[in-house]
């Protein structure tokens, strides 16, 4: 079981796409997830407040989601999205670092239903919720 | 009597003017630059296009483009193209001020209040294309559907529906 998480994890932090958005993986275990993205310039959606763009919060919710997936007790393999909703509350604060909070809900021999947050600084109130569905690989 | 008809404009000048107008509003925007999305157009069509990169993969087994930059491409057309849209009346008539735009005039853009992506098939490492449709949109509110796929147009990889909330009209 160990072996599974460890492999789970290193796999989430491979990822060539979160590292270039900087995300450090904080937690991971029982089908949850914790995972930070720091600010960059580079992520702001628009250029007149300095406000990130909802895609780079799309992408950190996305591999958060997959990451509870992939260590969810009940999933013996990797996971694919199958759709992700995700509602934008409200602008993050510009400067401060996003943290995505990811569970699975509900799992299926073949899907696992996940919600996720995030939230800046202030953890309060968040920045954004998803929901979605992910494959899940069960044994034969 | 009727009174003599304005003669058309040169097709280079309104070109340019519809060139550098989308310019400003994709040129802009540094998330944008950091995925590598550019738009191409014809006449008022906008496709946008995702050149394939490294950086963008999310499964290096498969290897596969990463759902959160699916996502994120799907957002930026939907965006632009409602930008494009609401500014399609004033580059038209020349009211826009195109210099003034790439200087930092950036009309304010729509905020997205939320967007539902489904993946229908793994993202090839290879350049992928989109279009979004404007299904209704008000004076507050806009729905958007998009679609995007790679080799194909016929075999979408993702769709996407979302809802924006549009800027009020600067006077």
């Amino acid at each position: 079981m160990a072996d599974k998480e460890k492999i789970a994890r290193q796999f989430i932090e491979a990822i060539p796409h979160s590292r270039a958005l900087g995300m450090r993986l904080a937690d991971m275990a029982d089908g949850k997830a914790t995972i930070d993205m720091p600010f960059d310039e580079k992520l702001v959606g628009d250029p007149e407040t300095g406000v990130i763009h909802g895609g780079a919060v799309s992408a950190l919710m996305d591999t958060c989601c997959g990451a509870a997936v992939m260590c969810h007790p009940d999933n013996l393999g990797s996971t694919a999205t199958i759709d992700l909703r995700i509602d934008y509350m409200r602008a993050a604060t510009p400067g401060q670092r996003i943290r995505a909070h990811a569970e699975c809900y509900h799992v299926t021999r073949s899907v696992a239903f996940v919600r996720a947050t995030a939230t800046d600084e202030d953890a309060e109130n968040p920045v954004a919720a998803a929901t979605g569905a992910f494959t899940v690989e069960g044994a034969k | 009597m009727r009174a003599p008809r304005r003669p058309p404009e040169p097709v280079q000048v309104v070109k340019q003017r519809r060139d550098a107008t989308l310019r400003a509003l994709v040129d802009g925007v540094p998330y944008i630059q950091f995925l590598g999305i550019e738009f191409e157009r014809r006449g008022d069509e906008l496709t946008g296009i995702l050149p394939f990169d490294q950086k963008l993969i999310g499964n290096p087994l498969l290897p596969a483009i990463h759902g959160g930059v699916t996502a994120a491409f799907l957002e930026v057309t939907s965006i632009i193209t409602l930008s494009w849209t609401y500014l399609w009346k004033d580059v038209e008539s020349g009211a826009i001020d195109a210099e003034g735009l790439a200087k930092g005039g950036m009309p304010r853009l729509p905020k997205t209040i939320d967007i539902s992506t489904d993946y229908l098939r793994s993202g090839l490492p290879r350049d992928a294309y989109a279009r979004a449709r404007i299904v209704r949109s008000g004076r507050r509110y806009a729905s958007v559907h998009v679609e995007a796929w790679q080799d194909n147009r016929d075999r979408l990889f993702a769709q996407a529906t979302g809802h924006f909330l549009m800027p009020e009209r600067r006077e």
